[in-house]
């Protein structure tokens, strides 16, 4: 286990440096930031002063530790287009907003999907499992943006009865929580029913049966605590499709998270402000898969690196 | 949807014994879906010029937000309504789905291919090869791609182009990893040992003797992917980062529509339902081919 831990540890950093050398590499690659700096009428002299205040002027390594020295204390430089704010205030302050969008979503696939999950492996075949599945397979292949539309176009503007766009109460999140958790709730709903028939064909399921437990404990207690691991392992690729679907969703419901503010920095140029969120995703990105896989490990210590195997 | 191969509905009704028939076809074969495919995406693609009754680009203003033709006040010259330039939504349809098809096929063509061999090589080289390249697809799977799209549209202009290199960005890491589970387990086999003893190169057994047996999980991953390369590139394009206007995708058409989602519905409906039509039939065909081919890549 502890092999294990201290391999999983070793790949996430070897990731984040990869990252760290991508985010690096791309801005320098997007031109020479002085560009964004200066106005165009600079002279040499400005460009010198501002190229050494900036340290541009110093070998690319040095550039990247230094980069990587500050990354590290969450110091991702000022923002250029907010003036007087760093890209770590920026991103700060609108990383709640995107906290709550995404949980709400979470929430709202999770208890859509493991109810319907259960059931369709409890009862397969029957009107409840095929609505669920039409369902859940409807929202995997609906455009997160365009649900969000269709969504205000029923609920808010003919039925008036949430919110068009904005942040506020808990009436506000609804639909853009759902129109970015609907998408999801296909991928838990198939491994909870898959992970479900596996394990109702157990033997400690059919001792719990011939025990005489009632059946819907049988299912709901014992089935379902076991059939549980394998849902954890999606969190991390759902917080990907999240991510995505923030920054289409937040622009279509004006909610001033991270999707919002990433696409203005992004159109305006502001680089520090790009880089220290894709840095920031990137790392949470990483540390939930992490933390997913020694959970795994864990919990199914068949997971785990052999000793003899590489 | 696991397709069993269930008796057909047994019925003592005299004459339903063919509808039965009919029913377990279409319960075998993925019937619905290929049709829908080929209606929505493949024939518009193939036949945008031959289909599309008015030019996509060019607009007559004196024909401007037009309901669809079975709604109050449109008309059948139009048959999905106009826009607010008044060109014709079905024409932009029809090319929308070429643009789809073709950006679709592109990114799987080059992410598919350059994920193949990577995880062929990974997978059969192991070693440097395969801790490199596993790290280069953790770094892939690390970084949220849509933002790295932006910044890459931002630095080299949309465009067919700059979306095809996007989306084949996103979609390498998936082919890599799962060939490269595959030839881990394949190279073991003894079919391989008997190619080399029988003097075969490295080369030789990579694509003579371990392609073929990936090829099945390539096509079901490709298919599978379909549905998220068109909901990625309708993304980028709502977001204004994918091929820019005024050529027509679907997902530039829901964005234009978006502002006008209380006077004229069809602007932005009527494009999110071709996509959700298309990739709903393609997940399901997926899903068929995943069963049909291959039945131990349940998971994928």
């Amino acid at each position: 286990m502890q092999r294990y831990i201290v391999i999983r540890l070793f790949h996430a950093a070897l990731a984040l440096i990869g990252v760290s050398i991508i985010v690096f590499t791309l801005v320098r690659v997007a031109g020479s930031p002085l560009d964004a700096l200066l106005p165009f009428n600079a002279t040499e002299e400005d460009r010198a002063r501002v190229e050494a205040l900036w340290g541009f002027d110093r070998p690319l390594h040095e550039q990247y530790l230094r980069f990587v020295w500050n990354a590290l204390r969450l110091d991702f430089g000022d923002s250029i287009k907010f003036q007087g704010q760093t890209a770590m205030d920026l991103i700060g302050q609108a990383l709640p907003a995107s906290l709550q969008l995404a949980g709400f979503a979470l929430l709202f696939s999770v208890l859509m999907a493991v109810p319907v999950g259960v059931v369709s492996a409890v009862r397969k075949g029957s009107l409840i499992d095929m609505v669920g599945k039409t369902v859940a397979l409807l929202g995997q292949s609906l455009p997160p943006f365009w649900l969000g539309i269709v969504l205000i176009w029923v609920f808010s503007v003919n039925l008036g009865w949430l919110p068009v766009s904005g942040q506020g109460g808990f009436s506000h999140v609804v639909l853009p929580g759902i129109a970015l958790g609907w998408f999801s709730v296909a991928a838990f709903m198939r491994i909870t029913r898959s992970s479900m028939l596996n394990v109702l064909d157990t033997e400690y399921v059919k001792f719990a049966r011939i025990k005489g437990t009632p059946e819907w404990k049988v299912v709901w207690k014992h089935a379902l605590k076991n059939a549980a691991i394998p849902p954890l392992t999606l969190f991390g690729i759902v917080a990907g499709i999240m991510v995505t679907g923030v920054v289409t969703l937040e622009t279509v419901f004006a909610w001033p998270g991270i999707g919002q503010l990433a696409l203005t920095a992004v159109l305006a140029r502001d680089y520090a402000v790009v880089q220290g969120l894709v840095l920031l995703i990137s790392a949470m990105f990483i540390t939930i898969n992490l933390i997913v896989d020694v959970l795994y490990a864990y919990l199914d210590p068949r997971v785990r690196y052999g000793r003899g195997r590489g | 949807m696991a397709v069993a191969t269930s008796p057909a509905p047994v019925s003592r009704v005299p004459g339903a014994r063919a509808l039965g028939k009919t029913w377990t076809f279409m319960r075998r074969y993925p019937v619905v879906p290929v049709a829908v495919l080929l209606v929505v995406l493949v024939i518009p693609a193939l036949f945008a010029e031959i289909l599309a009754p008015h030019d996509p680009i060019d607009g007559d203003l004196a024909n401007r937000l037009l309901p669809p033709a079975w709604t109050d006040g449109g008309e059948w010259g139009h048959p999905l309504g106009t826009d607010r330039q008044g060109r014709d939504i079905f024409s932009r349809m029809v090319f929308g789905a070429r643009t789809a098809a073709l950006v679709s096929l592109a990114a799987l063509a080059v992410g598919g291919t350059a994920g193949t061999l990577l995880g062929l090589v990974a997978g059969y080289y192991g070693r440097w090869w395969d801790h490199v390249i596993m790290r280069l697809v953790d770094v892939n799977l690390s970084l949220p791609l849509v933002l790295l799209a932006l910044v890459l549209v931002v630095l080299f202009g949309p465009g067919a182009a700059t979306t095809v290199a996007v989306v084949t960005l996103l979609l390498w890491s998936r082919y890599a990893r799962q060939v490269r589970a595959e030839v881990l387990s394949l190279k073991e086999m003894d079919f391989v040992a008997r190619a080399r003893v029988a003097g075969a190169s490295d080369l030789r057994i990579i694509f003579r003797h371990i392609l073929p047996n990936v090829l099945n999980t390539i096509i079901v991953l490709a298919t599978l992917q379909v549905g998220n390369v068109v909901l990625l590139e309708a993304s980028l394009s709502f977001l204004g980062a994918g091929i820019p206007p005024p050529d027509p995708t679907w997902g530039v058409m829901i964005a234009e529509g978006r502002d006008f989602i209380v006077t004229s519905w069809w602007l932005s409906v009527i494009p999110g339902l071709a996509i959700m039509l298309t990739v709903l039939s393609m997940n399901l065909l997926g899903d068929w081919l995943r069963d049909y081919l291959d039945p131990r890549l349940r998971q994928l």
